[in-house]
């Protein structure tokens, strides 16, 4: 079988199954209709029937960062190649393992504005690791190879593979086998960091008085929460996690400080730019994390760990660069440290946990906040994240979209696993959370698997709903309803004297439970503090049902802390009348 | 700070695009840059001069060889090397500057229009073009630089 000859589609199909694809996601049109009939004369691949092409893309990327496995898509040319640029952007920015089948009109026809031609591999080329336009159909084996290999090692990130329709032909067959390995000469992803470095940072590391472990995306991607934890457990140095490296280390472990950045707690903050070591570990100090990079933590020295060599001393200077997959650097760099009997400043070190447990007692997040109750009657946007904590034990798969429930959901819901926490982080793409939960669910179509979103971003691809009938997909929708784009309200807010340009609806938002049941779901709505834990107890235990759960919520709620920009790391607001300088 | 890189990339459709690309992308300066097929047929080599300070010179040469098309990637400014610009004039007969070209210069000669070219690096084609303004040549193509390296470093994937 492996064998026979094939058309271009049935090798590609056939390909996609040898690299261990179970599923993708795509949207059928004249281009890539060719592999669809493949599709439909195998049992290898499942294909998901997405509404919106950039529906596909998250949903594969979602399945992406939450197996760690590579997620596929399916595209037709012109617009629906258009329509998964979004998605491309978001998979590229948060370094997640795609591949993007984007089917191509007629090798012969390219260049001559034929109908629903787009040059997606020139449209597509700056938010791509790689792409492929197929030259003729005997290279598609190869090139999947190429694509699986380049998403998935060393910095993952998304190939786009154009093929034009004739290279599908199902009346054009060749000798199809499947490349067992590939080698490129030009890409070759460092694993190993360079052992003079690692002692050098661990030179750094013995002499720290007040270190802090900062840790990004890449160690999640890389599969190194556990080489990570054991790291910190050693040193007994805080830690603090980005937006997207969140669970990389257990959320509800006293080491923890909590998110850093723009958002992010007190304590992390005030370790960053107090620190004198700054360890960090596949993070990229992002203009979200050091605000003014030209005061960011001056006191502190820098261990950047990254197996991504052009984001060392990008924007931050590293004094020791050590370019590496995170999963061999930390394990060379703790046995590097084991082999010399550790001698750390113990002292000081427990003096500046103490520090850190202050500041955490100063102004550090209330994850209490069920038990004070309603607010001036009203339901507090991090109670409903509270709730949906205590209700799914801590245990679910969260998406989310972007905006003020994305940070509420990153600094309340503690999150103890590595890609419990889906989210976009780097494109900050509204629209992502119910695409990406549906490809989390599913891959573990066992699990819970909310999506925490807001009625502006869930609005961007609510079409996804049919989908999540048709196949099935009992997601947990936990809309954080404030009648407002929140964050450009509360940009508004602080910047812009209040005047809340275009960031309301004026009366006009659905009837959002009339509007799941439309599509056959649940929905339940919740406007009294009374009723929200009942509510979202039901929520979660209706294990077979998508569930929109929209939540009336505070529409003046703001997040904090919030770093005031232009100023280091310490400058942050606290709350409405409350700052720190 | 002047800077002269050079890469091999493989010659194949689009590569050439993620290089310029890149530079837009990112911000970067290119001021030259020429490309043509090296004797390896699966190869290209590209010589590009960009302004940057060491910080952003370094970014992008990291970011080039991020690029999967791009082989190897060298700073041929960090140590000896050579630079080598081509330039043709077109001048009308009657304005031709004889006294500043050598007759072996001339590469062409007829109706009424003389071309020369001239090598030298960018900085000495800088100064014959403002020396020429009072011979106002009609037309002034230049190549881009080409760089190798003066010591036995080369710019191969032999090695």
């Amino acid at each position: 079988m492996d064998n026979a000859k094939k058309s271009g589609a049935e090798a590609l199909i056939h390909s996609l199954h040898l690299e261990g694809v179970e599923l993708m996601f795509g949207y059928p049109g004249g281009a890539a209709l060719h592999i669809y009939d493949a599709i439909f004369n195998q049992n290898y691949v499942d294909h998901i029937l997405v509404r919106h092409e950039q529906g596909a893309v998250h949903a594969a990327d979602g399945y992406a960062r939450a197996t760690g496995k590579p997620g596929v898509a399916l595209v037709t040319s012109g617009p629906g190649a258009t329509n998964a640029i979004t998605g491309l952007a978001t998979a590229y920015m948060d370094s997640t393992p795609i591949v993007v089948i984007s089917g191509q009109v007629k090798s012969g026809l390219i260049g001559t504005d034929s109908f629903q031609e787009t040059d997606m591999i020139g449209v597509s080329r700056p938010i791509v690791k790689h792409s492929f336009l197929v030259q003729k159909a005997e290279e598609i084996p190869e090139i999947i190879k190429k694509a699986f290999h380049i998403a998935t090692t060393g910095r993952p990130g998304p190939v786009v593979i154009d093929i034009p329709k004739d290279f599908t032909d199902p009346d054009y067959k060749f000798d199809y086998s499947y490349p067992e390995e590939i080698k490129m000469r030009s890409y070759n992803p460092p694993i190993k960091g360079d052992p003079k470095r690692i002692s050098e940072a661990a030179d750094l590391i013995e002499s720290a008085q007040r270190p802090v472990i900062y840790s990004g995306g890449g160690v999640i991607q890389n599969d190194a929460s556990a080489e990570l934890t054991e790291f910190a457990k050693l040193l007994n140095f805080p830690v603090t996690n980005t937006l997207m490296g969140l669970g990389a280390f257990p959320g509800s472990d006293p080491q923890f400080m909590g998110m850093l950045g723009m958002h992010g707690t007190y304590q992390a903050n005030m370790a960053m730019h107090n620190a004198d070591l700054i360890i960090a570990i596949g993070a990229r100090f992002d203009d979200r994390i050091t605000n003014d990079p030209k005061q960011f933590a001056l006191g502190a020295k820098k261990i950047h760990i990254d197996v991504d060599a052009a984001s060392v001393s990008k924007i931050i200077h590293a004094d020791v660069p050590i370019v590496g997959s995170a999963k061999d650097c930390i394990s060379s760099l703790i046995q590097e440290l084991k082999s010399r009997d550790l001698k750390l400043n113990t002292e000081a070190i427990s003096a500046w946990n103490k520090q850190v447990d202050d500041w955490r007692e100063e102004h550090g997040l209330n994850h209490s906040l069920l038990e004070l109750g309603p607010k001036d009657g009203k339901i507090l946007p991090q109670q409903v994240v509270q709730s949906l904590y205590k209700e799914t034990e801590g245990q679910a798969f969260i998406t989310s979209d972007v905006g003020q429930h994305q940070m509420f959901a990153a600094q309340y819901y503690h999150f103890d696993k590595p890609r419990q926490w889906i989210n976009s982080g780097g494109l900050g793409t509204m629209g992502f959370g119910l695409p990406s939960a549906m490809g989390v669910q599913l891959a573990y179509p066992e699990s819970t698997v909310a999506c925490v979103t807001g009625e502006g971003s869930i609005q961007m691809c609510i079409q996804e709903l049919s989908t999540c009938l048709q196949y099935g997909l009992p997601i947990k929708i936990i809309n954080l309803n404030n009648a407002a784009l929140g964050m450009v309200k509360q940009w508004q807010d602080m910047q812009y004297g209040g005047r809340h340009s275009s960031s309301t609806y004026e009366n006009s938002l659905p009837d959002f439970i009339a509007l799941a049941e439309s599509y056959g779901h649940v929905g339940i709505k919740v406007s009294k503090f009374e009723d929200l834990e009942a509510a979202m107890k039901e929520c979660v235990s209706l294990k077979n049902k998508l569930v929109f759960l929209d939540v009336d919520v505070d529409p003046n709620e703001h997040v904090y802390p919030m770093l005031e920009a232009g100023n280091a790391m310490d400058y942050m607001w606290l709350a409405k009348d409350k700052k720190t300088w | 700070m002047k800077r002269v890189i050079a890469l091999l990339m493989e010659n194949q459709p689009g590569a050439l695009s993620r290089v310029v690309g890149l530079f837009s992308q990112r911000g970067y300066n290119i001021e030259t840059l020429v490309v043509a097929p090296t004797t390896d047929p699966t190869l290209s080599r590209l010589t590009m001069s960009t302004e940057g300070d060491e910080k952003v010179v370094e970014q992008i040469t990291k970011q080039l060889n991020k690029l999967i098309d791009v082989v190897m990637v060298s700073d041929l400014s960090d140590s000896q090397h050579i630079e080598k610009e081509l330039m043709l004039v077109k001048f009308t007969e009657d304005s031709f500057p004889k006294e500043t070209f050598e007759e072996s210069s001339i590469v062409s000669n007829s109706d009424g229009v003389i071309n020369v070219q001239v090598v030298g690096t960018s900085l000495e084609l800088d100064e014959l073009i403002t020396t020429l303004d009072s011979s106002k040549p009609i037309e002034i193509v230049r190549s881009g630089v080409l760089g190798i390296s003066s010591n036995k470093d080369i710019l191969s994937i032999e090695n």
